[in-house]
């Protein structure tokens, strides 16, 4: 299978402290992928480095066919078109409201008309199960959970081919999590998406995820599907993995 | 209820220490000093005697941890008598975790010299990533220079709004209290000449060269400057701003440019209303305090005031204005993620904002001099 993202031998470091060694892993197409691993051992910062708001300090990263290193400002500004992010507190603009939040990229990338934007806005508000009677008001108005949504129909709103999330389920009920879990699973097999996720949460791991990398000690101790992932030994795997059967 | 107590037992061949009731955070100090005091020999054995100990906290259990430890070190005999399920669980559990804890180390304390080269080493980088900032600002006018179909007029529009119309009540006040208060103090000294008439040039020139640019840049930097910076400190918490780089809508033309050309723009108009108001400030009390009437006032100041000492005042405008900003901006992309760094960047934002103005001002009163304007 064609390989969305790839990355080879990327090496991160703040100041000096070493945060990733040697980390390779690829992405297939129209996975959910997911990057796992203890506190602090770079997942954020490795996502942050495939979309671009972080630099790396060695190897590469081939995002959609493009090398991120030395990219071209052209070719960095089609890649952002072409990926949505949802971030883990949602990061919607404070100061526009939720419908404006998503009609946004519409509004500055393209030269749809305004009924059309509002109707597209509409169909992505649906699609991530808010209400419509929803979209005026504004993010501090709002839940935890429904931030996120109206995050992820922003970050959906130029259908994107791919969906990087950070820790979707964090700081949502169970239930709601379950919910996120079957949305995003739902919107895969609608779009066609390739989703890579930060994630904590085991039961959204297993609910969701084709396959996993798990980040330990700076760098990639497993790749590959979640059926094999007690064939290594690492401490992170046993304790995080065993707690929970399938 | 203080049914809780300590007490030695000293027996022929040993030395009891009897605990009673709780040992918890409370009453700990002041057992910790009994034991400290006392002095455990070879040849006793040492019992523990926490048979009526009722309750164990951590900090009691991580004592008595260390009791252990100390008399295992001097190799003095010792058992624990205690049957109390809890209690026992609670040693056990300090017993076991004491093992895995290590001491967290205190921070090193540095000397002057180390503390003077790292302060100047950060003053450096941040001089550094100033001009960076610089450059980049620069890049980005450069492109959107030739390219009027990206300047972002609504943005413009609305910090115009915000920062510039919505600052002239302020501003005229401001201004034409200065006035007054110059005027003021000016005529007390004029009258003891009787050279009463001279009050219109002092004011024409020093309102109009200095005072006036002065005074908006000060407002501008206190109110729109500090303004700027805690908007784009709070978008860089919430992550605004990476969620704007991600969707490739460049923060620069977003937020930094139109900030920038919106007070560039608006500066020259707000010396304008400046100089008008101070002038009238300064008009008022000659007419109170000197004599000096309207019509005297306004036919000597076209005969001794040139066009260019307004020219001057206006012409400074811009560039009091893009320090400003400019500044202001910076400090905000500076704010990391804690709420404390808005703050101190809001501050320093307005500091280093009103300094830059004063050493512009200078060199251009330098400058302008020399050139004869």
């Amino acid at each position: 299978m064609e390989n969305i993202i790839k990355v080879k031998g990327v090496k991160t470091e703040f100041d000096d402290r070493v945060i990733h060694k040697n980390i390779s892993l690829s992405v297939p197409k129209g996975s959910i992928y997911g990057l796992l691993g203890p506190s602090g051992c770079g997942k954020t910062t490795l996502l942050k480095e495939m979309v671009m708001l972080q630099e790396f300090h060695g190897g590469t990263i081939e995002v959609l066919g493009k090398s991120l290193k030395n990219i071209s400002y052209d070719d960095a500004m089609s890649l952002r078109r072409q990926w949505g992010v949802l971030f883990q507190m949602g990061a919607l603009f404070s100061s526009l409201s939720i419908r404006d939040n998503i009609a946004l990229p519409l509004v500055e990338y393209t030269d749809l008309s305004e009924a059309m934007i509002s109707e597209i806005v509409a169909f992505k508000i649906n699609i991530v199960g808010l209400k419509a009677s929803d979209a005026h008001l504004y993010p501090s108005q709002i839940s935890g959970g429904m931030k996120k949504k109206a995050a992820l129909a922003r970050a959906l709103a130029m259908d994107p081919k791919l969906l990087f999330l950070d820790e979707p389920t964090s700081g949502l009920d169970p239930i709601s999590s379950r919910d996120f879990d079957a949305l995003i699973l739902k919107l895969r097999d609608l779009l066609g998406l390739t989703i890579v996720m930060v994630s904590h949460d085991l039961r959204s791991i297993y609910d969701t995820l084709d396959y996993a990398a798990v980040l330990d000690d700076k760098k990639v101790v497993y790749e590959g599907n979640l059926d094999n992932i007690f064939s290594v030994e690492n401490n992170f795997i046993k304790t995080f993995f065993s707690g929970v059967q399938r | 209820m203080n049914y809780s107590s300590f007490r030695f037992i000293d027996t022929k061949d040993a030395l009891s220490l009897k605990f009673k009731g709780e040992l918890t955070l409370y009453n700990l100090t002041l057992y910790q000093k009994q034991v400290e005091g006392a002095f455990f020999s070879k040849e006793k054995k040492i019992i523990l005697d926490l048979s009526e100990l009722e309750f164990i906290d951590t900090a009691g259990a991580l004592f008595l941890n260390n009791l252990q430890k100390k008399l295992h070190t001097k190799k003095v005999q010792f058992e624990i008598d205690c049957k109390h399920q809890d209690v026992l669980a609670m040693l056990l559990l300090v017993q076991k975790q004491s093992l895995t804890t290590s001491a967290v180390q205190k921070k090193k304390k540095r000397n002057y010299i180390e503390k003077l080269g790292e302060n100047s080493y950060k003053n450096y980088l941040s001089f550094l990533s100033f001009l960076a900032f610089m450059g980049e600002l620069f890049m980005h006018k450069l492109h959107y220079l030739f390219s009027f179909k990206s300047i972002r007029y609504k943005e413009m529009a609305f910090e115009i709004n915000e920062s510039a119309i919505k600052a002239f009540g302020i501003i005229a006040l401001t201004s034409f209290l200065i006035g007054v208060v110059i005027a003021y103090q000016s005529s007390v000294q004029l009258k003891q000449y009787g050279a009463n008439i001279f009050i219109v040039d002092m004011l024409g020139l020093s309102v109009l060269r200095e005072l006036s640019p002065l005074i908006t840049a000060i407002v501008i930097a206190g109110r729109s400057g500090s303004a700027f910076t805690a908007q784009i400190g709070a978008m860089k918490i919430t992550q605004e701003l990476e969620a704007m780089q991600t969707m490739g809508f460049d923060p620069f033309r977003f937020l930094v440019l139109p900030k920038i050309a919106a007070l560039m723009l608006t500066m020259p108009i707000m010396i304008f209303v400046s100089d008008v108001m101070a002038i009238i400030g300064g008009m008022v009390v000659a007419n109170l305090d000197l004599g000096i009437t309207v019509d005297m006032f306004l036919d000597r100041f076209s005969n001794v005031i040139a066009v260019r000492h307004f020219l001057v005042g206006i012409f400074k405008g811009p560039f009091f204005a893009f320090l400003i900003a400019a500044i202001a901006i910076y400090r905000g992309l500076l704010v990391k993620d804690d709420t404390q760094s808005i703050g101190f960047n809001t501050t320093k934002s307005v500091v280093e904002s009103i300094f830059a103005v004063i050493i512009c001002d200078a060199v251009f009163s330098i400058a302008f001099t020399n050139l004869g304007i």
